[in-house]
């Protein structure tokens, strides 16, 4: 109430006097307005955590009503990284927009690569050559790997053990060496291509990844030993964070932490993109909902993508890795620089891009390290998307973090945070 | 009691210097073993093997602008970080570095520590409270409810092991560990005690009241330049405090394993040879524990604040009160029927 009449006193409201009254209601209704009500000791407190916090993951907004070290209530303030990615993408062509992906879930920039390249490749109906498919998922579960072990040292290092954060970066520092050797970046890959992938996998490369692919595990069943029988850790997590089944399903929450309370939701096995319906893996799932269960099945997640290199790099056959179609794909570099059509078409696919048909709208979800990624785009028939919207997983899933602080202790936010995993950058787009 | 003489004297000046110097070997140190243990190199750029790291440290520290925030408690905010210190250098009168090597024999040894080790924590309550931070505010309380539930089985402990010794100088104490050091005769006291003192250092798994993660530096984190550098010198002088407190009483003091045993074969009493070889064994065990502080830094996480206080008041103190009843119950049995 204050909040309005000072507004109300500075603007004094003349044009649409009920519109604006709404409006600046809506504004006093905002989700992030806390106010100590009903105090008469006077024991509460508001706390601001964040957005410049060291511990809330990014720019991530808490406000929290304190008795004690007990939060009462609290509030989730978002979009302090917004930087309307999904306007952007009505500007770029298919292809141009692709980096800005790279930047969403910036943990897992190849993820993010693949969700657009599918969507879009639904949308404009284009085939994609085994080969490059391989490819994707080998880049795709490298990719989840490395946003897991994110996940593990951060959230490790927020319940107090600050050099698991160095271990695991120690074996994300070996994955970005391949993803080096795979795309030519080390971080914000931008390897896809719609139709394809830029290039094949050298063989020092695969080597690399095959040398990855039996050295990690070693590595991972320490941090098991490491952590699992740690009662501090234990105590720590079990039971921190607690969202019921309902409230999961409710609120859209995907990823490791749907399938923590029990809903074996993966898309990669619900609705096979790639070639994933032709390599065998689990899905971990959990019954508790709390922060050790999600601990816990990301862990196994990280085995089973090892499993599924393994097998990619098994299945894989010499091809083509982008498709012969010059309207839907990039030339390859020797038409380009040898051929006037391949120079005609390169031009083409820069100015133009791939046209979809017009008036077709789509949405293509993919399984990501953080949930369900997905992205709906809506064509007039250019070579840009008309409207595209992207369905990030960071996003939802905090929606469930507002459940969860209720009743739980400060020390327990960044832990959760930890757990939940959020990517600012996605979920703010 | 007996009234100081000169070689007090001298040897107070020397451990005081020894003690502030160790604050910067510590922190070396302490550098040093985490970069091992995280896969890193750690500093090696100042000096040789980096060793004068610790010097660039403090240079840097006083080279920074002093802030105080604007709605603090300036008196406050400016005493707070001394206290700590203060309190850390007082503790070093009652500890026997050797034979006949100590500043004071004090009759109440023991008392006398327990009281000067619980005022460290006005420093940071202070702190917490004059910054006019909630964060600090945060740090302040904590670091006051974890000082009162440690001090109670800390002081259990040390009191089963007065018990052995029958009196309260912490020489004797040491000297009835001639021949079986504390840790063997009274293990479960040695754990509490040493669980009790990384929670009055403050180290992790006990550092709620810093919480790098949920409270970003807690009490200190409206401090900088020599202040903050102040409140850096005394957690590190509590390690080591800490770890000689633990050396002298379990870990036999300045005696080596079941010296006892094989007096006859070490140097004679009131030599200097003696002498070195007592401050070289304590020493060498104060290191060890020094060393043991900083391990367990690096490799364990944090408790959260009701774990911490039903660690403390539901298990700890229970369990130092029975294992208090018990050894002076058998220390009966023994002196009545043997």
């Amino acid at each position: 109430m204050e909040l309005k009449n000072s507004i109300l006193d500075k603007s004094k409201p003349t044009f649409f006097e009920k519109h604006q009254n709404a409006l600046y209601k809506s504004l006093e209704d905002k989700h992030t307005t806390v106010e100590v009500e009903q105090d008469p000791l006077g024991t509460r407190m508001i706390l601001n955590m964040g957005p410049q916090h060291p511990a809330t993951h990014g720019v991530l907004r808490l406000l929290l009503e304190l008795e004690g070290e007990k939060i009462l209530r609290n509030r989730l303030d978002i979009g302090y990284l917004h930087r309307g990615i999904e306007k952007i993408a009505e500007n770029k062509t298919y292809q141009e927009f692709m980096p800005y992906t790279d930047r969403m879930d910036y943990l897992s920039p190849y993820s993010n690569n693949v969700a657009l390249c599918t969507a879009v490749e639904k949308i404009a109906q284009i085939e994609v050559p085994d080969r490059a498919q391989y490819i994707r998922m080998i880049g795709a579960e490298l990719a989840r790997i490395s946003s897991h072990l994110l996940f593990l040292g951060a959230m490790v290092m927020d319940t107090g053990a600050i050099s698991f954060f160095i271990w695991t970066f120690k074996e994300r520092e070996r994955i970005y060496d391949i993803f080096d050797n795979f795309g030519g970046h080390r971080f914000t890959i931008s390897h896809c291509r719609i139709g394809g992938v830029h290039n094949d996998l050298t063989p020092e490369c695969i080597s690399m990844i095959k040398e990855f692919t039996e050295s990690f595990p070693k590595e991972h069943s320490d941090w098991l030993k490491l952590l699992n029988k740690n009662r501090i850790f234990y105590d720590r997590n079990a039971n921190v964070g607690n969202i019921t089944y309902d409230q999961a399903l409710q609120l859209g929450v995907t990823g490791p932490n749907i399938r923590a309370v029990g809903v074996p939701y993966d898309i990669r096995k619900f609705d096979p993109y790639l070639k994933y319906d032709e390599v065998e893996f689990d899905i971990p799932t959990r019954l508790e909902g709390d922060n050790l269960s999600r601990y816990f099945i990301r862990m196994e997640e990280m085995l089973e993508s090892i499993r599924i290199i393994r097998q990619c790099l098994d299945k894989m056959t010499p091809g083509p890795i982008r498709t012969d179609n010059a309207k839907q794909t990039y030339p390859s570099k020797d038409e380009v620089y040898y051929s006037m059509e391949g120079l005609i078409h390169d031009f083409m696919m820069t100015d133009t891009g791939i046209c979809p048909p017009a008036g077709v709208e789509c949405y293509h979800a993919v399984e990501a390290p953080k949930g369900e990624l997905g992205f709906y785009i809506q064509s007039d028939g250019t070579g840009h998307p008309w409207r595209m919207k992207i369905k990030s997983p960071s996003f939802t899933n905090l929606q469930g973090l507002e459940k969860m602080l209720d009743g739980e202790m400060i020390a327990d936010t960044v832990v959760m945070i930890g757990g939940i995993d959020p990517v600012m950058g996605e979920s703010d787009k | 009691m007996e009234y100081p003489i000169v070689s007090s004297y001298l040897i107070l000046a020397v451990s005081l210097a020894f003690l502030l110097q160790s604050a910067a070997v510590c922190v070396y140190a302490e550098r040093r073993i985490a970069a091992f243990i995280q896969y890193r190199v750690g500093p090696n750029r100042v000096g040789p093997f980096g060793a004068l790291q610790p010097l660039a440290d403090v240079i840097k520290l006083i080279f920074k602008e002093d802030v105080t925030p604007i709605y603090g408690n300036k008196t406050l905010h400016t005493v707070a970080p001394l206290i700590p210190v203060v309190t850390a250098l007082l503790t070093i009168a009652v500890i026997p570095f050797g034979d006949g090597l100590f500043i004071v024999d004090l009759n109440v040894g023991v008392l006398y520590l327990l009281a000067v080790a619980s005022l460290g924590v006005y420093g940071v309550t202070m702190a917490g409270w004059a910054s006019n931070s909630k964060y600090s505010l945060f740090g302040g309380l904590r670091a006051a409810a974890q000082m009162l539930s440690y001090e109670l089985p800390m002081g259990m402990a040390v009191a089963s092991m007065v018990l052995f010794a029958g009196s309260l100088s912490l020489i004797d104490m040491v000297n009835t560990q001639m021949y079986w050091w504390g840790v063997f005769v009274n293990p479960i006291g040695f754990i509490i005690f040493v669980v009790a003192t990384f929670a009055e250092a403050n180290r992790t798994p006990f550092d709620l009241v810093e919480a790098e993660q949920e409270l970003v530096g807690g009490f200190h984190t409206e401090y900088s330049s020599m202040k903050f550098g102040m409140f850096f010198l005394a957690e590190y002088m509590h390690v080591v405090i800490g770890s000689m407190l633990i050396t002298t009483f379990f870990l036999g003091g300045y005696h080596l394993p079941f010296a006892g045993y094989y007096a006859h074969l070490l140097p004679e009493a009131g030599t200097w040879a003696k002498a070195l070889l007592d401050i070289h064994v304590f020493l060498g065990k104060t290191a060890f524990m020094v060393f043991v502080f900083i391990w367990v830094r690096w490799t364990i996480p944090r408790f959260k604040y009701n774990q911490l206080m039903s660690l403390g008041w539901a298990k700890l103190l229970p369990l130092s009160i029975a294992n208090f009843v018990i050894i002076a119950f058998i220390l009966m049995v023994i002196h009545t029927y043997m």
